[in-house]
C-alpha cells in the first residue's frame, strides 16, 4: 500500500502526553490552584451575592443615569437600559443576570490587566511579537470546549474555571489591539518624544499609551464581548448565570425559556457594548 | 570651537552596514552599492562644522540624505561610522543616559509635520520638554508661556493643536523646541508643509528670533530659495554626500560641480547677486593730474566712449565722454572740470541686481559702484544681463 510510507512512524501519543502534563501541572501547582479556587471562588460568589442584595430598582436607575451622561445626555441608551433590565427582572432572571455580570466583569478586568502589559511587550520587541502572536492564534482558534477540560482539572467546577476559560478566550484582542495601537503611533511623534530626551517609560505613558488609547479601548470592547460569549460555554462547567439557563433549556428542549434567557444575554451585551464604546468615543 | 562638528559621519541602511562602508572607501556610488549589496547609503562620510549662532542650512532633493543627516546629529538614527561632536562631546559613542541629557539640554528639534501631541493642549505641548526633565509644574508653565508668547501664540494656551492652522501649529512646534532653551535647534523641513505666504512669514520670524536669541540653527530644506533666504552657510547634499558647503553667494556664484550648478540654475539670481558680484575694475582718470589729452588716450586704449573721473582721494567726481574730450583738446583746454559730467548713477556694493537693473536701464553710461564716496568699480549693462542669464563672469574677490 502507498500509505505505508506515511506509517514509518507509529502513532505519536500526543494525547497521552498532554494528559500527563496536565496531571503533573495539577499536582505540582495544587498549592497555587487550590487557594485560588477557594479564595477567588468565594470572593466571586461574595461579589455576586452583594450585587443581588442591592435592590434591582437602584441598579437599573444607576445604569440609566450613567448611560444618560456617558452618551452625552442622550435619552436612547438610558431608555433601552431601563426597558431591557426591567424585562430581565420581569422574567425572573435578575439573580442570574447579576451572576453573569460578575463573571463578565471580573473576567474582563483580569483580561485587561494581563493583556495590556503583554501588548506593550509585543509592541516593543520583535522577538516577543514573534513568540506571542502564534500563542494568541492558538488561544483564539482552539475550540473553547477543549480548555474547559484542564480548567476543571485545575479549578474544579463553578465560577473560577469559567473565568479561566474566559481569560484564554477573551484576552487576545486586548493584547493584539494594544500592540497595534502602540505600533500605529506616528513615527514623528515617537521621534519627537525621543528627541526631547524621554526615557522609555515617559514615552510610553506620556505619548504612546495616550495616542493608542482609542485602539486599546476597541480591543477591550472586543474582550468584554468575547467573555460575555463565554458565559454560555462556561455554564457547562458549572458557572452560574444566564448561560446556565440557556444550557438547561437546551438539555430539556424548552424553546421558550431558552429564548428568554438568550434575549437576556443579548440585552446585557448591548448595554455593555454601548457603555464601553461611548467611554471610548467620548471627547476629552 | 564649533558647536557641532561632524567627521566622516555615515549611515548605511541594511545588513552588514560595516562591510558596506568599505565599498564607500573604494569610491563606489550609491547606486552601485545598492545593486551590489542591497544596502542603501543614507549619508556618506559627511564632514562639516557648525559655528555658534549661525543658521546652517542642509539642502538637497528628496532622497539626498538630508533628513537622515539631521537625525544623525541628535542620534535619532544610529550612525554606522564617524563622530558627531556637540560642544566637544562625541554623541556617537555616548551611553544612553548621557545622550538623553544632551538631548534634553542642548538639542531641540522641529519637525516637518509638526509632530505635536494631539491629546495635549498647546501649553502642555510647549511644556513637554521641561516636563520630561521633571521641572516643577509652575516653572515649566511659566517658561512654556514665555516661549509661546515669543512666537505670537499668547492667546491659544488651552486649545488643542488640531484646532489651529498649519502655520500656528508649527509655531507651537517652535515654541516647544525653544521652551527648553537649547543651544542648537534642529529644524527638519520645518516650513515645507506650510503654504508659501505663511512660509515666508515664518522664515522672517525665524531670522528675527535668531538675531535676538543667538541660537545655533541647523535647518533642513529642499527649497533653494528658502536656503538662500535664511542660511548663513549652506551645505548641498547629493546621494548622501555633502557636495559643497559655503555661503549662499559661494554656492550661486561658484558652484562646485554640475549638480550644484543645475540646482542653482532656476534660482532668481537677481534677488541674490549684488553689485559687488558683477562689478568690474574701473578705468578712470585723475582730475587733479590728468587733462583731456590723457583721458582721450585712455579711452582709445580701452576702446571706451567715456571714462570715469576721480580725484586724488579716489572720490568719484563724474565722467567725461570722448566727444567732449577731443573738443577740449582742440581748444587746448587743460582742465577736466570744464567738460566733467556729473549725471552718473551710483550704487553701493550691496545693491541687489534687481535694483541695478532699473538704474542701468535709463543710464547712458556704466553705473559706478561707490563705497563712502570712493570709486569701487563699474557695472556695464552687459554684465547685468549676463549675470541674470547665469553665465556671466562673476567675481568674489572682495567678498
Amino acid at each position: 500500500m502507498l500509505n505505508d510510507i506515511l506509517d514509518f512512524v507509529p502513532e505519536i501519543p500526543v494525547a497521552e502526553w498532554v494528559e500527563t502534563v496536565t496531571d503533573t501541572i495539577t499536582d505540582w501547582f495544587a498549592f497555587l490552584f487550590d487557594p485560588v479556587k477557594e479564595h477567588f471562588g468565594s470572593f466571586m460568589e461574595w461579589s455576586s451575592e452583594m450585587l443581588m442584595q442591592v435592590p434591582a430598582v437602584i441598579i437599573i436607575l444607576i445604569v440609566a443615569v450613567l448611560a444618560f451622561f456617558l452618551s452625552g445626555k442622550k435619552i436612547g441608551l438610558a431608555a433601552f437600559s431601563i426597558v431591557g433590565l426591567w424585562f430581565i427582572y420581569n422574567q425572573g432572571y435578575w439573580e442570574h443576570l447579576m451572576s453573569t455580570f460578575t463573571l463578565v466583569l471580573i473576567a474582563s478586568l483580569l483580561s485587561v490587566i494581563i493583556g495590556v502589559p503583554f501588548g506593550i511587550l509585543m509592541s516593543k520587541s520583535k522577538t516577543a511579537e514573534a513568540i506571542i502572536t502564534p500563542i494568541l492564534d492558538f488561544m483564539q482558534t482552539m475550540p473553547a470546549f477543549v480548555y474547559l477540560i484542564p480548567a476543571v482539572a485545575f479549578f474544579g467546577i463553578g465560577m473560577v474555571p469559567g473565568v479561566f476559560a474566559s481569560l484564554i478566550f477573551a484576552t487576545p484582542p486586548t493584547v493584539r489591539f494594544t500592540n497595534l495601537g502602540i505600533r500605529q503611533v506616528s513615527k514623528e511623534l515617537v521621534e519627537a518624544s525621543d528627541a526631547f530626551g524621554s526615557t522609555g517609560s515617559q514615552k510610553l505613558f506620556k505619548v504612546e499609551l495616550p495616542m493608542a488609547k482609542a485602539t486599546i479601548m476597541a480591543g477591550i470592547n472586543q474582550t468584554v464581548m468575547l467573555s460575555l460569549s463565554m458565559v454560555v460555554i462556561a455554564s457547562m462547567i458549572g458557572a452560574p448565570g444566564l448561560g446556565r439557563e440557556v444550557l438547561s433549556s437546551l438539555q430539556r428542549a424548552q424553546v421558550g425559556t431558552g429564548f428568554v434567557a438568550g434575549v437576556g444575554i443579548v440585552i446585557l451585551a448591548i448595554v455593555i457594548d454601548r457603555f464601553t464604546q461611548t467611554v471610548n468615543s467620548k471627547k476629552d | 570651537m564649533p558647536v557641532i562638528e561632524a567627521k566622516g559621519l555615515s549611515k548605511i541602511f541594511g545588513r552588514n552596514p560595516k562591510q558596506t562602508t568599505k565599498l564607500l572607501d573604494e569610491g563606489l556610488s550609491k547606486e552601485e552599492i545598492l545593486k551590489k549589496t542591497g544596502n542603501t547609503v543614507g549619508v556618506n562620510r559627511a564632514t562639516f562644522e557648525v559655528e555658534e549662532g549661525e543658521i546652517f542650512v542642509i539642502m538637497g532633493l528628496s532622497g539626498s540624505g538630508k533628513s537622515t543627516l539631521v537625525r544623525l546629529i541628535n542620534r535619532l538614527i544610529e550612525p554606522t561610522e564617524g563622530s558627531i561632536m556637540i560642544d566637544g562631546e562625541d554623541l556617537a559613542s555616548m551611553d544612553k543616559e548621557s545622550l538623553r541629557k544632551v538631548r534634553r539640554e542642548k538639542l531641540s528639534m522641529v519637525f516637518q509635520r509638526f509632530a505635536l501631541f494631539p491629546h495635549r493642549t498647546v501649553l502642555e505641548n510647549a511644556e513637554f520638554g521641561l516636563e520630561i526633565q521633571n521641572v516643577a509644574k509652575e516653572e515649566r508653565e511659566k517658561k512654556a508661556k514665555e516661549s509661546l508668547e515669543m512666537v505670537g501664540l499668547g492667546e491659544y494656551f488651552h486649545q488643542k493643536p488640531g484646532q489651529l492652522s498649519g502655520g500656528m501649529q508649527q509655531r507651537v512646534g517652535l515654541a516647544r523646541a525653544l521652551a527648553n532653551d537649547p543651544e542648537v535647534l534642529l529644524m527638519d523641513e520645518a516650513f515645507s508643509a506650510l503654504d508659501p505666504l505663511i512660509r515666508k512669514d515664518m522664515q522672517d520670524e525665524l531670522i528675527d528670533l535668531q538675531s535676538s536669541m543667538k541660537k545655533t540653527i541647523v535647518f533642513i530644506t529642499h527649497d533653494l530659495d528658502e536656503a538662500l533666504r535664511i542660511g548663513d552657510r549652506i551645505a548641498l547634499m547629493k546621494d548622501g554626500s555633502i557636495v559643497q558647503v559655503g555661503t549662499p553667494e559661494d554656492i550661486l556664484v561658484n558652484p562646485a560641480n554640475d549638480y550644484v550648478e543645475k540646482f542653482v540654475e532656476d534660482v532668481d539670481r537677481s534677488k541674490v547677486l549684488v553689485a559687488q558680484n558683477i562689478m568690474k575694475r574701473p578705468e578712470y582718470v585723475n582730475i587733479d593730474k590728468h587733462g583731456p589729452r590723457v583721458a582721450l588716450e585712455r579711452m582709445r586704449e580701452e576702446g571706451l566712449s567715456s571714462i570715469l573721473v576721480i580725484d586724488s582721494k579716489r572720490n568719484l567726481k563724474g565722467y567725461v565722454i570722448a566727444e567732449d574730450a577731443s573738443e577740449a583738446r582742440k581748444k587746448e583746454v587743460r582742465d577736466l572740470n570744464n567738460i566733467l559730467r556729473t549725471d552718473i548713477e551710483r550704487v553701493s556694493k550691496d545693491t541687489p541686481l534687481n535694483d541695478i537693473f532699473n538704474v542701468i536701464h535709463d543710464s547712458p553710461v556704466p553705473v559706478a559702484v561707490v563705497e563712502n564716496e570712493k570709486l569701487a568699480g563699474i557695472i556695464v549693462r552687459g554684465a547685468v544681463l549676463a549675470a541674470l542669464a547665469g553665465d556671466g563672469e562673476v567675481n568674489l574677490e572682495d567678498a
